[in-house]
């Protein structure tokens, strides 16, 4: 009564197992992009938005039409930023950085300042838009 | 005296019962770590920096383009200036995923004042947390 023809083999072949999961993951591989999203943050003061500040805890920073930075009265060049900030910084821990940029200033040389300021460590950045 | 005889020779076979294990774990990870959502943008030379930070998530964040030509894209959408506010303040409020980040994808040849403009449309939306998104240098 229990006796049974010859049962066929009712198993999945795993020997291409591997060769399929390859082919997938390779797939996947090709097309995952790595997260590529850096840049440098900032939050923006809200509409309307203005405090009174203490005249000795701001630092003004100019960027004329042509690139050139003055620096609390005195040109000097983008890399140079981040040694004297950082100084400054040192003075006196309340500094405000206000960046003011020309309207003709280039994106550029804008984002290579701000950068000086964020290897100087500066937590407080206005920005500030022209007249 | 034979030349070719050896005393048991050690069995130097990587072995493959676990390779399919292995590569499923690996493609798990793939799958898992993929993001399809991905936007075409508008072609835009971003500037370097060194000094930049990641974006925390991907989910929450807005990408508006400027390019050189003045023509905004905000997720693929090209935008005028005018709208800019409104669509950022739509953002803002979606119920499934309110925006957190804007992420500025601008043009290092731009004028500043082109980037005041954008940004003034952004304080209108309140949408201040902003990432200048730039190219990592060396």
């Amino acid at each position: 009564m229990f006796r049974r023809k010859n049962k066929p083999a009712a198993e999945i072949p795993q020997a291409s197992l591997a060769d399929i999961a390859f082919l997938i993951l390779i797939f996947y591989l090709a097309t995952t992009t790595i997260n590529i999203d850096k840049g440098i943050s900032l939050t923006l003061p809200a509409k309307g938005e203005t405090k009174e500040v203490a005249k000795q805890n701001v630092l003004p920073l100019l960027i004329n039409a042509q690139g050139e930075v003055l620096l609390d009265n005195q040109v000097v060049p983008i890399p140079a930023i981040k040694e004297i900030v950082r100084a400054k910084l040192l003075a006196n821990d309340k500094l405000i950085v206000s960046v003011k940029a020309d309207r003709e200033t280039e994106y550029r040389v804008y984002i290579a300042v701000l950068e000086q300021l964020k290897q100087a460590a500066v937590s407080r950045i206005s920005i500030a838009e022209p007249d | 005296m034979p030349f070719f005889e050896r005393k048991s020779p050690a069995v130097a076979g990587i072995p493959t019962i676990s390779l399919p294990d292995i590569v499923f774990l690996l493609l798990i990870f793939f799958m898992v770590s993929a993001v399809f959502k991905e936007y075409q943008g508008l072609p835009v030379n971003l500037p370097t920096a060194k000094q930049i930070e990641k974006i925390p998530g991907k989910r929450d964040v807005a990408y508006v383009w400027l390019d050189r030509s003045g023509r905004i894209s905000i997720d693929d959408k090209i935008v005028a200036i005018s709208d800019v506010a409104a669509v950022m303040q739509a953002k803002r409020h979606d119920p499934l995923h309110p925006l957190k980040l804007t992420s500025l994808r601008l043009d290092e040849h731009l004028k500043m004042e082109q980037v005041y403009r954008l940004q003034e449309a952004l304080r209108e939306a309140e949408a201040l947390n902003i990432n200048y998104s730039a190219k990592p240098g060396f």
